[in-house]
């Protein structure tokens, strides 16, 4: 087993020595060619008098920080990341190498579009397969992530109703939803009305039926929805919406559960996002980058971020021209190097290959399920989940004190990253877990034991528990005394 | 697997899924292909590029051919950074949490400001944030000098139909300039670049009086590669600075992924979006990194956070880490010195060329110009396409015959005095 799951582990000098530490006055690892031109002289006022004190070190002090550093990163390369909502599955090797080619990594943004045929080919191939893979008639590849192509939604929901000329002010969201749905909607400039979830853990339709008037502009919701159900009543919530006007935008957050079995345009969803980073396979970063592409119905097609890529026989073409759009997202034309990445991934995997990623997804999501849910029950027994679940640790924590948290960090002392935990916010002491359709069986046992033997800690040697992680270069980090004693620079 | 679950088959978990909703025929994309047909396929494609290794790049406009040395990638493309997810277990992402903070400081050291955040997703969207943070209920108008890209007033455009602030944009007089003598009291930010659209260098430090005077917030959008040679914009009573990144390390890539850089006063540290790392203490008094300050973001404010970000762009800013410690500060400034005096150079050669003028006569520019062509700027790029060179970026709002030329420190003597050549030649 020791290959699943090889934690990040203590080593080397403390973490906490920085790359200034590592500094000595005259070192550096940069040079230049000599000047082969005279020097330019700036006007007088305008210069900087003394250096940036940026670190003097050589190259060998930073390939070796930067790699102890990169050391105590735990990454997918690493193990098993089970962090639900996030669809960490394996980040093909094949993408990076496609990306990285200098035809696509040193293509000027603003270079004339005949030298960038290639690129745009790309593009509009992936357009396709995204509006294919969801039911959308056209898509903005702009937003360079998913939040940013909520808030393309929601502008494009405001163009929409200005367009009609009845402006309207809600947005309606589930009281399960990510942060940035309601985030996003106060920005767009409208407000967040929530709708409750029925005791099933889904949309209580009938409160969503009193809720919805002309005022609403829409509705967002992830299906399946954050707590990993499949909101079975989709037809009868999206009619509802329609019925007075408002459109519905589906949250691509859980894409992976459904392609090739169901599409959100066929459920009637009028705007779609997918994460990318999620949903194909490209590699988050740290943090980042992502991208947050998003499809659209034929009705709301003039409002699409510029500029847009059409297809003119052979030949591409980026259209800025069209007086109904929104606008310009991103500075350029979004995270194109990422969407090299989820092209290829779309194109190893194919229609059918689609499909077995998300059979494969909800089956290893309802394994694990059937593995835990003696010792952490389901939070929403009654529906089966999809690819991945939420369960609860709050009958560990009554009988115990031990609460999700000590569970999660107990886990990365047994070597393996994490669920997440204490969302989505409406279920008491969750631990989300989203195990993604590239593990395997073995994966899935270990992690079940490594949870099941915490949860029996927590009854026998609950100190274990509450003093974990041991085992990573440091301990249990106190927020609290960061956010009260700010110290952001060295 | 199966068996254990309790269910007949696989099929069997998606019965959640009304019939009616459910696709009965394969989905409308080419069947999956081995790894060696997707090489095969994205060189091909690739191929149909013409990307700076063919073409001798002179188009800046944001974007520039800086070098970038092996280190850069070989660190920040280590496998741990890449496929790790925002580091919500921070025991288990110490590397890429104190990464970020070496990013903020260094972004701090560079701009003479006291607080940076981890990145946003880009120079345009870091100005939309910027203008966003300056906004108070009192004060919902941002004014936007004369000299500061269109693309960027594009994308400030695009996201203010969303929170309703109002956008003044001067004019600048010389194509630069133009600070106002008095503004509204309903302004929340006075926005400059510097260097500007037009690479000519701003007086800053006027701007920032006059946004002062009225109780706004100044905000200059700068390079990054600058501030080896030009005064930092804490120096010049900037409240808010903002760039594009992408000169620190990454690659063009047709227009990202880039990451925004914003850095503030740190009396503006809770209206700051996107992620902040601080440094903090464990459970046995050893210092670690945590993200911090997340009472101002989305999963916790929800509908009354201040911006939505979630994902930011943290592996371009590992990157950017990477590159700036290899500059170090000797480097930093060769860096820009070197900028300017290739663009001061490759501004003599062309305007010494029949029919080419300055844009700006005798107007100072750090490492980009605009001259005027006796030929609409896109047939010329176009035919300089045909002679290896990429010409530059077009500036339609100054006319057909506005050329914006970019010069790096990568640009030799040598190619500078053979795009001379090509262009006296295209212009012929």
């Amino acid at each position: 087993m020791s290959d699943i799951g090889a934690p990040v582990r203590r080593q080397g000098p403390p973490v906490a020595t920085t790359i200034k530490d590592a500094a000595r006055p005259g070192r550096r690892a940069s040079r230049f060619p000599e000047l082969d031109v005279p020097p330019a002289s700036l006007p007088a006022g305008v210069s900087r008098t003394s250096p940036a004190s940026l670190p003097e070190v050589s190259e060998v002090d930073l390939v070796r920080h930067y790699t102890r550093l990169s050391q105590s990163s735990y990454g997918l390369d690493t193990g098993f990341y089970p962090l639900g909502s996030c669809s960490m599955k394996h980040n093909p090797k094949v993408a990076e190498t496609a990306a990285n080619l200098p035809g696509f990594s040193r293509l000027h943004p603003l270079q004339p579009e005949n030298t960038a045929q290639g690129t745009l080919e790309l593009l509009w191939r992936l357009e396709r397969a995204l509006c294919e893979i969801t039911g959308t008639a056209r898509a903005t590849l702009q937003p360079p992530a998913g939040a940013c192509g909520e808030m393309t939604g929601l502008l494009l929901m405001r163009a929409f109703h200005d367009a009609s000329g009845r402006s309207r002010r809600t947005v309606l969201i589930p009281d399960s939803a990510h942060g940035t749905n309601p985030a996003s909607v106060t920005l767009g400039g409208y407000q967040a009305v929530a709708v409750p979830s029925d005791a099933r853990g889904l949309v209580d339709v009938d409160a969503l039926e009193s809720m919805v008037d002309e005022d609403v502009a829409g509705l967002m919701l992830t299906n399946p929805n954050t707590l990993g159900l499949f909101e079975r009543d989709i037809e009868r919530i999206i009619g509802a919406v329609h019925d007075v006007g408002a459109l519905a935008y589906y949250d691509g957050a859980n894409l992976n559960a459904i392609m090739g079995r169901t599409r959100p345009g066929d459920m009637g969803f009028d705007i779609v996002h997918i994460n990318t980073h999620k949903t194909f396979a490209t590699p988050h970063g740290g943090g980042g980058p992502g991208a947050g592409p998003v499809g659209v119905v034929d009705r709301l097609v003039p409002f699409l971020p510029v500029p847009r890529v059409e297809r003119d026989g052979e030949t591409y073409h980026l259209i800025e021209d069209e007086p109904r759009s929104i606008g310009r997202m991103h500075g350029f034309h979004g995270n194109i190097g990422i969407l090299v990445r989820a092209y290829v991934y779309i194109s190893l995997h194919g229609a059918d290959g689609l499909r077995t990623v998300s059979d494969r997804a909800v089956l290893n999501a309802n394994y694990l399920a059937s593995l835990v849910r003696d010792t952490f029950p389901l939070a929403h027994p009654d529906v089966a989940p999809m690819h991945e679940f939420v369960a609860t640790a709050a009958a560990l924590e009554r009988a115990t004190g031990i609460r999700a948290m000590d569970v999660a960090k107990r886990v990365i002392d047994l070597g393996f990253h994490p669920s997440t935990v204490y969302f989505p916010l409406v279920v008491d002491e969750a631990l989300m877990i989203e195990p993604t359709e590239t593990e395997t069986k073995e994966t899935l046992d270990a992690f079940a034991a490594a949870l099941v033997q915490a949860a029996s800690e927590a009854h026998t040697d609950p100190d274990l528990l509450r003093d974990a992680p041991v085992t990573t270069p440091v301990g249990r980090l106190d927020e609290a005394r960061a956010a009260r004693h700010l110290k952001l620079r060295w | 697997m199966i068996a254990t679950i309790g269910v007949a088959s696989v099929d069997a978990l998606f019965e959640e899924i009304p019939e009616g909703l459910r696709l009965t025929a394969p989905l409308a994309i080419p069947d999956g292909v081995s790894e060696l047909e997707i090489v095969d396929d994205v060189h091909r494609l690739a191929a149909r590029n013409r990307s700076a290794d063919e073409l001798v790049c002179f188009a800046g406009r944001g974007a520039y051919d800086h070098f970038i040395p092996s280190v850069v990638w070989a660190l920040a493309g280590r496998s741990e950074f890449s496929t790790s997810y925002t580091p919500y277990q921070p025991e288990l992402s110490q590397g890429v949490l104190q990464t970020l903070f070496e990013f903020q400081s260094m972004i701090c050291e560079l701009t003479g400001l006291e607080v940076s955040n981890a990145s946003l997703y880009d120079g345009a969207t870091a100005l939309v944030e910027a203008a966003r943070m300056s906004q108070t209920p009192d004060r919902d108008r941002i004014v936007v000098a004369g000299g500061v890209d269109p693309r960027l007033l594009e994308t400030l455009r695009t996201y203010a139909a969303g929170p309703g602030f109002a956008i003044d944009v001067l004019t600048a007089p010389d194509g630069r300039g133009g600070v106002p003598n008095a503004l509204e009291p309903d302004v929340a930010a006075v926005v400059v670049q510097h260097p500007n659209v037009h690479g000519l260098l701003e007086d800053v430090a006027a701007w920032s009086a006059s946004a002062h005077a009225a109780g706004a917030r100044s905000i200059q959008v700068f390079d990054p590669t600058s501030l080896g040679v030009l005064a930092p914009p804490g120096d010049l009573g900037v409240d808010i600075a903002v760039a594009e990144g992408q000169p620190l390390g990454n690659h063009l890539a047709f227009g990202g992924p880039y990451l925004g850089i914003l850095a503030a006063r740190l009396s503006d540290v809770r209206r700051m979006p996107g992620r902040i790392v601080g440094e903090t203490i464990d459970v046995a008094g050893r210092p670690g990194y945590v993200l911090t300050l997340q009472a101002r973001e989305q999963h916790i404010r929800r509908e009354k956070a201040t911006s939505n970000i979630c994902t930011n762009q943290t592996l371009m800013a590992i990157a950017a880490t990477v590159y700036l410690a290899w500059l170090g500060p000797e480097g930093y400034r060769e860096l820009g010195e070197r900028c300017a005096a290739k663009a001061a150079y490759a501004f003599e050669v062309l305007c010494h060329l029949p029919g080419v003028t300055p844009a700006f006569p005798g107007a100072p520019f750090f490492k980009e110009f605009a001259i005027r062509l006796p030929r609409p700027a896109r047939d010329v790029i176009d035919s300089l396409v045909g002679r290896g060179f990429l010409a530059g970026v077009p500036a339609p709002w100054l006319g057909d015959d506005a050329l914006l030329v970019a010069v790096t420190e990568r640009r030799t003597r040598t190619e500078i005095d053979a795009f001379g050549e090509a262009m006296g030649m295209a212009l012929a």
